[in-house]
């Protein structure tokens, strides 16, 4: 069988089972819609919650990152991850316990102002758009490379299996596919780490393998790439940071933006009680950990493996041949993932640091002009069965993988961004009395809606798509998570301080993004260099949202200080939500 | 119910310290071990490389999920001590 059929049948395969679960879970309530009827278990909630949140980023990009930065970046294992402590204590059993359809709704009525609650859409479709971009673009991308079709023909494809499930099935729908697909991306994920871990270490699991003895050295494979990566002019994969306060800021950043986002908070909604809202916190983290524990084994040995793949014979030897280059480098090129240029016309592959000053003399000792061959980051995971030459089912595993953790996460979103359309901007702005069913016939028009532009987008992806990081975390971050901590922890902060603490948060944060990346990221209007002696004391734009956040709580509790108290019905709806008897599950009022 | 009672106030100080304990901890594996005491750390070698490279891409996500387990399982009790747990 080609390998082209037999990606075709994982694909399509798997999204057979998306559609058959959607035909069985079919919502017949804006209950089941928003929320899956609020009867969800908090062990199938933690595994729909570990696809709703790993994203194409998470699966493919993730372990290029850290391959590439070594620990600078493992920030973002940290950050993706910790936010889910800062979840489940601080906002999901009250938000829970307050049992309403949307974030917004929450802010809305704690902070007794539609106002507030205007505020929060806002923020939570800026945030949720920029995010469901990525995802469409990412599910186009691997369609275009596995099924050999064209991007905006594989984007529209999988737009159209998304609709099929999410707008008949809503949250219900969606809860249970992503479970198949949080299953699909896992196995896909671990079973090329497993290989390669057996291949370079010898140790079946890839956390411990990471850190035993590469066999073929016989060195601890962490020393062993240390050494091969600073012997061509790189930096040592493991050396520390200089900027301390900067990787400090930027894992929180990441941690309070994961709490604060919005798609992953619906999600705890859909559980019975609050004390499984609390579970399902755990148990989601359990779920993304397998993946997450994984994924820096898989960046330290790809990096490894791609390093020996050019210096078969040791760095200090000549590199390979262009013409001698495995496979897997001719199938990337295609896509110009993977670019080459012979620089020295020597017709060998010269790979190192050419930007580092200290090692320009070796460089030229060797003859060499200049680095030869430029790897996308992206490419590591899915390139990974075909560098460890695993058989051909293992690459459309990877396929079938990559398009789950595109299709889960983008319908998550999707969710999110069209209850908040139809719950809190139709029924809670336009129409307060539609009906239960126009309710559902409009969230299921703004989830179409919703599809079409996330389609349009993925296809022409405007220039603020690439900022999934920088604005989607730092929004959640400076603007979303302090008022929905403060609405619970707090009983003093009132409508004035809630709705200048976001709106603060969020231009602050806006402001300092748009200083270094470019006022609304369009190119050339960017005041300053986004470069490290730029940023206000080394802080960079993807960093700045722990700062948002900060400034976002000093306005709220200083002008609620001076302002009235908010009212005492108000404050009993805090207390109420603080304690988890009586719950009943998620409804509207 | 009553949401004044001094019991309920009590309630709400327990949940407090325990969440307070927990994100000291929280804050220790990540910010701390796995940052900013990383140099301090540096002695103590694990796999090739030291401790605070290890907490920085594995021991903080353990921890993690380990402390929402104790904070689901201590808030239960604490639930069922106060009475405000769900029937």
């Amino acid at each position: 069988m080609s390998q082209f059929a037999i990606n075709l049948l994982f694909v399509g395969g798997s999204f057979l089972i998306y559609i058959g679960i959607a035909v069985w879970a079919k919502a017949g309530s804006t209950s089941d819609f928003y929320v899956a009827g609020g009867g969800v278990h908090p062990v199938t909630n933690g595994m729909a919650i570990g696809a709703d949140w790993m994203s194409a980023a998470s699966f493919i990009s993730m372990a290029g990152l850290i391959a590439a930065g070594g620990y600078a970046n493992s920030s973002f294992l940290m950050g993706w991850t910790g936010g889910y402590v800062l979840l489940a204590m601080l906002l999901a059993p009250y938000l829970r316990k307050f049992g309403k359809f949307t974030v917004p709704e929450f802010i809305g009525d704690r902070y007794y102002s539609p106002n507030a609650r205007l505020i929060a859409v806002i923020c939570l479709l800026v945030a949720s758009l920029t995010y469901v971009i990525g995802q469409m673009a990412g599910a186009g991308v691997a369609f275009s490379r596995f099924l050999e079709v064209e991007a905006t023909n594989g984007l529209i494809i999988a737009a159209v299996v998304v609709f099929i499930y999410a707008v008949l099935g809503g949250m219900k729908g969606i809860t249970y596919t992503q479970v198949a697909q949080y299953c699909v991306l896992i196995i896909a994920y671990t079973i090329p780490a497993v290989f390669i871990s057996l291949q370079l270490t010898g140790n079946p699991i890839p956390m411990f393998g990471m850190f035993s003895t590469h066999t073929e050295s016989g060195l601890p494979l962490l020393e062993k790439l240390n050494q091969v990566v600073t012997d061509l002019g790189f930096r040592e994969y493991t050396a520390d940071v200089d900027n301390k306060l900067n990787m400090i800021l930027f894992t929180l950043s990441l941690m309070i933006g994961t709490a604060g986002l919005p798609h992953v908070i619906i999600r705890f909604f859909t559980v019975p009680k609050v004390s499984d809202a609390r579970w399902s916190g755990g148990w989601a983290l359990v779920f993304i950990a397998l993946l997450y524990l994984t994924a820096p084994a898989v960046a330290s040995m790809a990096r490894l493996n791609l390093m020996t793949t050019i210096y078969p014979e040791g760095t200090s030897a000549q590199p390979i041949e262009y013409e001698a280059r495995p496979d897997w480098i001719r199938t990337w090129e295609e896509t110009g993932l993977i670019r080459f240029e012979d620089k020295n016309n020597d017709g060998r592959i010269q790979l190192y640091d050419d930007s580092n000053a200290g090692f320009a003399d070796t460089a030229a000792a060797r003859g060499w002009n200049g680095n030869e061959l430029s790897v996308n980051n992206d490419i590591l995971v899915l390139a990974n069965p075909e560098i460890a030459n695993l058989p051909g089912w293992v690459i459309g595993l990877i396929a079938a993988g990559g398009l789950a953790a595109a299709l889960s996460t983008a319908a998550g979103l999707l969710l999110a961004i069209s209850s908040a359309v139809s719950h809190d901007l139709i029924k809670g702005r336009l129409n307060p009395n539609i009906s239960d069913k126009g309710e559902l016939l409009a969230a299921r028009i703004s989830m179409a809606v919703a599809i079409v532009v996330a389609t349009w987008l993925g296809a022409n992806p405007p220039g603020f798509a690439a900022q999934v990081v920088a604005l989607a975390f730092g929004i959640a971050a400076a603007s979303l998570f302090p008022a929905l901590m403060m609405g619970i922890f707090s009983k003093r902060v009132n409508n004035f301080g809630a709705s200048l603490g976001m709106l603060s948060g969020l231009l602050f944060t806006l402001i300092y993004i748009f200083v270094f990346k470019g006022w609304f990221f369009i190119p050339g209007t960017a005041n300053f260099p986004d470069t490290a002696e730029y940023w206000v004391l080394g802080i960079s734009p993807l960093s700045i949202g722990a700062v948002g956040a900060l400034v976002n709580f000093a306005v709220a509790f200083s002008v609620s200080k001076v302002t009235a108290e908010p009212p005492i019905e108000i404050q009993e709806l805090v207390e109420s939500v603080r304690y988890p008897r009586g719950a009943g599950s998620a409804q509207d009022h | 119910m009553s949401g004044h009672s001094y019991d309920a106030e009590n309630y709400w100080k327990a949940n407090l310290r325990l969440i307070f304990g927990s994100l000291i901890i929280w804050a220790l594996v990540s910010y701390g071990f796995a940052i900013l005491l990383r140099p301090m750390l540096a002695g103590i070698p694990i796999g090739g490389t030291d401790l605070g490279f290890w907490f920085a891409q594995q021991g903080s996500i353990l921890v993690f999920m380990a402390l929402i387990f104790f904070y689901a399982w201590r808030m239960n009790k604490i639930d069922e001590k106060f009475g405000v747990h769900e029937e």
